[in-house]
């Protein structure tokens, strides 16, 4: 399979340019317009209980945050600043332990103003979520924008 | 019991509250503890770079303060409430106020309702003026050891 150009963009901003992403190790897997998908490997300093060796929250928190955020980067036509407003997650069931976690994200709208998303974190099966995510983002925020556009590049 | 409880009742003998995050692996590579030195339960992100999540501002990372509001919220209901059981987390809805600026994040959490099996829980993080919040949280959580429970911890 041919890897898509693309992907290797939204790596270098989306992790290797963002410390805690690059710190978790979260690799793009995925990225075409409105749509996002990483993958986080399992680390003993992840865990959240050391005797079930399943991980905390937290990295999970992290990993949605990010990938709700890239699904927004793929729909902005000019590089804009952007920041999370708030994002909800639903842990509906423990990330089993050794096994990498894919999230994917969909930014299904956005306004001038407001961009909004929903993820899901699974093994493989996207029919069988580890933890879902609703996330909506403050466009035009300060800062200097840190995202490529994607829009404009089918 | 789990190394955890074991961890609390030690930390209760002790009366030090910080030893919770020793058997917390992710607490601990996070710098993420409680502390409870002006007699109220805090817990602190202790900064360190690879927190940052926007290195133009630079700002911290916001799944970062999600997860320390979470930690603050365990940590108060293992330290402040009659549990017999680690809290697992059900979901947690973080509002996102101010960016957090490369330096300390501190927490409060306090138990806006305590059911028999789940209780809901307020947590709020500043930096260095508490009137000003860079984020919020309302999390649940199962704290019944026979409830059918997913999660984390």
């Amino acid at each position: 399979m041919e890897k898509d150009p693309r992907i290797a963009v939204f790596q270098q901003w989306f992790s290797d340019n963002i410390p805690h992403n690059k710190a978790l190790g979260l690799k793009v897997i995925g990225a075409s317009r409105g749509f996002a998908s990483m993958q986080l490997d399992w680390r003993e300093e992840l865990v959240g209980n050391p005797e079930t060796g399943v991980l905390a929250g937290g990295p999970l928190t992290a990993m949605l945050d990010g990938c709700c955020g890239m699904s927004v980067a793929t729909m902005l036509k000019a590089p804009e600043p952007f920041a999370t407003l708030d994002l909800r997650i639903d842990y509906v069931r423990p990330a089993e332990p050794g096994k990498p976690v894919i999230a994917e994200a969909e930014c299904y709208r956005i306004t001038r103003s407001v961009a909004f998303t929903r993820a899901f974190a699974h093994h493989g099966d996207a029919k069988d979520p580890i933890a879902a995510a609703a996330g909506t983002f403050m466009l035009g925020t300060k800062g200097k924008p840190t995202r490529p556009p994607l829009a404009d590049k089918p | 019991m789990s190394a955890l409880l074991e961890r609390l009742a030690e930390a209760r003998k002790e009366g030090n509250v910080a030893r919770l995050a020793e058997a917390i692996p992710y607490a601990r590579w996070m710098q993420i503890a409680p502390e409870n030195t002006t007699g109220e339960l805090l817990t602190r992100m202790r900064f360190h770079p690879q927190l940052i999540g926007n290195t133009f501002l630079p700002a911290i990372h916001g799944g970062t303060l999600g997860a320390m509001l979470e930690m603050a919220a365990i940590f108060h209901l293992l330290w402040e409430t009659e549990t017999e059981t680690v809290p697992k987390i059900v979901n947690i809805t973080v509002d996102y106020l101010r960016s957090a600026r490369p330096v300390d994040v501190i927490a409060c959490a306090k138990v806006t309702k305590q059911g028999r099996r789940m209780v809901n829980v307020f947590a709020e993080a500043w930096q260095e003026d508490r009137s000003r919040p860079v984020a919020t949280a309302n999390a649940h959580f199962l704290v019944k050891s026979d409830a059918d429970a997913p999660p984390s911890l």
